[in-house]
């Protein structure tokens, strides 16, 4: 996605070795993902849920 | 001794024969934080980059280089950036072992090719966003 618009960045985050990060940002189980930090859900989504998050996040600013 | 397996180095070797750019892997360490885990993080990307002519590598150092960091928005260490043509926006935060390292690899190649894997309705909604979209993904490496 970030390759696709100037306008997404993606940052993978070991969980582990940053355990303030994980604290901050509730990390309960992996993969945690986190959006324009308002939109969160744990585990892998299909592209198109996905994309409904990422939109979402945009929407809601 | 190598992180990599002769395996792990086979298969990323196949994979990379997709890569097309050149792909600048710009690594950020601090030996005073964390040292040894970016010394395994420099290790890694050193060994990923060995394995194709189009990869280079720039290792920074997050509190002298601090103008390059704050251009990358990079904040923390272990760090890595992986850059194509442009910088799309890709970061990796820890080493990137187990899981993690086959995004790095997948990354690397879509800066390369400029294709992402993705269907043509999602890459048209990205190509009309209205706004930034900063993405954070947490992993474990198992």
């Amino acid at each position: 996605m970030a390759v696709a618009s100037d306008l997404v960045r993606a940052t993978a985050i070991e969980a582990t070795e940053f355990p303030d990060l994980s604290r901050a940002y509730r990390v309960m189980a992996v993969p945690k993902i986190v959006i324009n930090e308002r939109v969160q859900f744990e585990g892998a989504l299909p592209e198109p849920e996905f994309l409904a998050a990422v939109l979402e996040a945009v929407d809601a600013k | 001794m190598a992180i990599m397996t002769a395996r792990d180095e086979q298969e990323v070797r196949k994979q990379f024969e997709r890569l097309r750019d050149s792909v600048k892997l710009v690594v950020f360490s601090q030996s005073l934080s964390a040292a040894e885990l970016c010394r395994q993080n420099e290790q890694l990307v050193r060994e990923v980059a060995d394995l194709s002519d189009k990869i280079s590598v720039e290792v920074l150092n997050l509190a002298i280089d601090r103008e390059r960091a704050d251009a990358y928005g990079v904040d923390q260490v272990p760090a890595i950036v992986v850059e194509g043509a442009r910088d799309y926006g890709i970061r990796f935060y820890g080493v990137p072992t187990g899981y993690e390292f086959s995004n790095l690899i997948d990354a690397i190649i879509v800066v390369s090719t400029g294709e992402p894997a993705l269907s043509d309705e999602t890459k048209s909604s990205l190509a009309a966003l209205a706004g930034p979209v900063d993405i954070k993904v947490f992993s474990t490496p198992t």
